[in-house]
């Protein structure tokens, strides 16, 4: 493996490539310090064949998070964790997979954008998914984000109408995060047909890899979601396995799984 | 407007997303068509005579509105010669201002078509006033209320359960009033497609700031003819307690353009804002972003909300409206805290020279109105928004004050473990 600090892949061209080779992309997604070894997981996580990995940094009031992630927060804030320690942490971290860090306005807004987006630039953070922040409020994120180096992951919603859809697919970058549905973040049993109805449109509205999340509970959640999307994200699954005190390897082999999963799916190449 | 003053410049007329660089609409992707929704039927509604008309109705047949302007010599007596003017929301239906913004939007839920109402809830105020509404116009209605706050308040619990609405204990983060509020979120963001959230306050994301203050604006609109008819003048000052902001900006609104008239803010500053105990947003709190909008909240070096605290649990709350956020840094109001040493002291003041019991919440914009009158002296006007009344507080004050003996405040801890534990049985 190659060790690379600073100037992990860019995380768009990155999904491309990935996409270009008929591999669909899985991104799981880690609290950092919900456990007092959580790097060790990311880790693990990238070596299990994660394309790149979600680090969310905790916060107090996660409005978007359904009660796994919402206790994994809870139990990093609990630990001492901050910004500022998570940030020191990934950047001794060693992979060869980008990261993109997941987090809610104040803790970028208490800092300021720039500062914000220049710590994670320092950290070798490839990109930023800013939950609460639509694309209505981004504008002065995206530029600092920018002039950072730092690919703004921008989100859609079975409920974002089309040319809404276009502008928030052009203006963000790295991926297009398609939400599944409408709600919170964490496990479904299945998938509803909004999701394959958003991807379909989110496609159909931009070239960007459009990866799709919420709802993504193993091979067979990730698989459905795959085949209308280029990859999937896969959050709470994780996060309920690291809670109930699963090893960073047993955690590892659901990446596994959901790895083979994805890459059983045949592309289909032309309509 | 008859003078050549550009419109623009009236305080009055500023209107969200955002005032000043406060307010804003931080949510997820998934509720901006629902925001967007709501800000359409909201600007329809607020032109559309039938809605108006409707409104001004419930206003007068079911909340009991106009409310009246009581004068309080006695108390006034304490505060240094001052004339003391109280707008008595106390006296609404359901006890409170709250009843002023909830009928408006449940109008509006009806008109958009939604059959179920979800709110916040602190004290309990808000949603009582809620649930009343829902069962009103025969709406589904579910309440968050932090399981803290549901063992606090459990009397209130049981109100609302009265009236047909479904509370749920959230048990969440600091189990709280924000706690509720990201509890409420959570649920819109599932269910947009048939509910309404129906924020109580002037803060979350854009309308609700200027939605929540249009359906309040009606209070200073009457206090300031009430007050001319009675004085033939101005007042001085007006008071309002602080929390999320709702009653102030309410009563603040119809003086925001009278530069004569000074507007005051009393947060609650619990043991003191030197403490860390407290919950005087503008006063200790730094600009961040929370539940939706940008504004003065309390929080840590890391930026993480730090809870608050009063013995107002209507106050208790680490944020506040980005509308007052704005009022504050520009200099047209003034916002100050009132310890709850001070709060319940006005509190006992009032009920002692005037026979009125106030929330607690009002007790802090009463201990402010006695600063300002002793300032003034004679001849001083100070209008007090007494936004609610006490009577949810009798348990608290009897503590407060030492006035139920030990066994009375045993036995009625117990009534209060087992009516949370049967309430959390039933779930």
């Amino acid at each position: 493996m190659t060790t690379v600090t600073l100037g992990r892949p860019p995380l768009e061209r990155h999904l491309r490539d990935h996409r270009d080779q008929g591999r669909k992309a899985l991104v799981p997604y880690v609290t950092a310090g919900v456990t007092p070894g959580w790097t060790g997981l990311v880790e693990a996580l990238a070596d299990a064949g994660a394309d790149a990995i979600e680090i969310g940094l905790p916060y107090s009031d996660p409005m978007l998070e359904g009660t796994t992630i919402q206790e994994a927060s809870q139990r990093a804030l609990d630990q001492g964790m901050t910004t500022d320690r998570a940030l020191a942490a990934v950047a001794e971290l060693d992979l060869n997979v980008p990261l993109v860090v997941m987090t809610y306005s104040n803790l970028i807004r208490h800092r300021g954008a720039g500062v914000f987006c220049e710590r994670l630039a320092s950290a070798g953070v490839s990109g930023l998914i800013p939950v609460d922040t639509p694309l209505d409020e981004a504008t002065p994120l995206l530029a600092a984000a920018r002039s950072h180096g730092i690919e703004t992951v921008l989100i859609v919603a079975p409920s974002t109408p089309p040319d809404r859809i276009e502008a928030i697919a052009d203006q963000g970058s790295g991926f297009v995060y398609a939400s599944t549905v409408m709600g919170t973040t964490g496990e479904r049993t299945t998938l509803g047909d909004q999701a394959a109805d958003l991807a379909t449109r989110v496609r159909a509205a931009t070239d960007r890899p459009v990866l799709m999340g919420f709802g993504i509970s193993g091979p067979q959640t990730a698989a459905q979601a795959a085949r209308h999307a280029d990859g999937v994200i896969m959050g709470a699954a994780v996060m309920r396995r690291v809670l109930a005190g699963e090893s960073a390897n047993e955690v590892a082999g659901l990446v596994r799984e959901v790895r083979t999963a994805l890459d059983a799916i045949i592309e289909p190449r032309w309509p | 407007m008859t003078d050549s003053q550009p419109t623009s410049a009236r305080l009055r007329d500023a209107v969200g997303p955002y005032f000043g660089r406060f307010g804003g609409r931080f949510v997820p992707e998934a509720l901006v068509a629902a925001l967007d929704e709501l800000d359409a039927a909201f600007g329809a509604a607020v032109v559309d005579p039938a809605f108006i008309a409707e409104l001004d109705h419930l206003h007068r047949t079911y909340s009991g509105r106009p409310s009246i302007l009581t004068e309080a010599p006695r108390f006034a007596k304490h505060a240094g010669g001052a004339r003391i003017l109280l707008k008595r929301e106390d006296l609404n239906h359901t006890g409170s201002h709250k009843i002023n913004n909830v009928l408006g939007q449940a109008l509006l839920t009806r008109r958009m078509g939604k059959t179920r109402v979800i709110a916040e809830t602190g004290a309990g105020q808000h949603g009582v006033a809620t649930a009343t509404a829902a069962a009103l116009m025969d709406l589904e209605c579910v309440i968050y209320m932090g399981e803290e706050d549901t063992r606090r308040q459990a009397l209130n619990v049981a109100r609302m359960r009265l009236l047909g609405a479904e509370v749920v204990p959230v048990t969440a983060g600091s189990r709280t009033l924000k706690d509720a509020i990201n509890e409420a979120m959570r649920d819109w963001v599932t269910n947009v497609d048939t509910t309404h959230y129906l924020l109580g306050t002037v803060a979350g994301p854009h309308p609700f700031p200027t939605m929540v203050r249009e359906f309040h604006r009606i209070i200073g609109e009457e206090a300031r003819e009430q007050v001319l008819e009675l004085t033939g003048r101005l007042p001085d000052v007006v008071t309002a307690c602080v929390g999320g902001g709702s009653n102030a900006i309410g009563i603040f609104h119809a003086f925001l353009d009278d530069p004569e008239v000074e507007l005051l803010g009393l947060e609650a500053g619990g043991d003191g804002v030197e403490t860390g105990r407290h919950a005087s947003s503008i006063t200790g709190g730094v600009a961040g972003v929370l539940h939706g909008n940008r504004t003065f909240i309390l929080q840590n070096e890391d930026g993480q909300t730090i809870e608050s605290h009063s013995i107002s649990a209507g106050l208790d709350y680490p944020g506040v409206g980005p509308e007052h956020a704005w009022l504050a840094e520009s200099g047209r109001a003034r916002y100050e805290p009132v310890t709850d040493t001070q709060a319940m002291e006005a509190f006992q003041l009032l009920c002692r020279t005037e026979g009125i019991i106030p929330a607690i919440e009002s007790s802090h914009a009463l201990a402010g109105a006695l600063r300002e009158g002793k300032r003034l002296g004679e001849g001083g006007i100070v209008l007090v928004n007494l936004s609610g009344r006490g009577d949810k507080d009798v348990d608290t004050a009897a503590r407060w004050f030492g006035l139920v003996s030990a066994p009375d405040l045993v036995a009625s801890e117990a009534e209060r473990v087992v009516a949370t534990d049967e309430l959390k049985e039933e779930l």
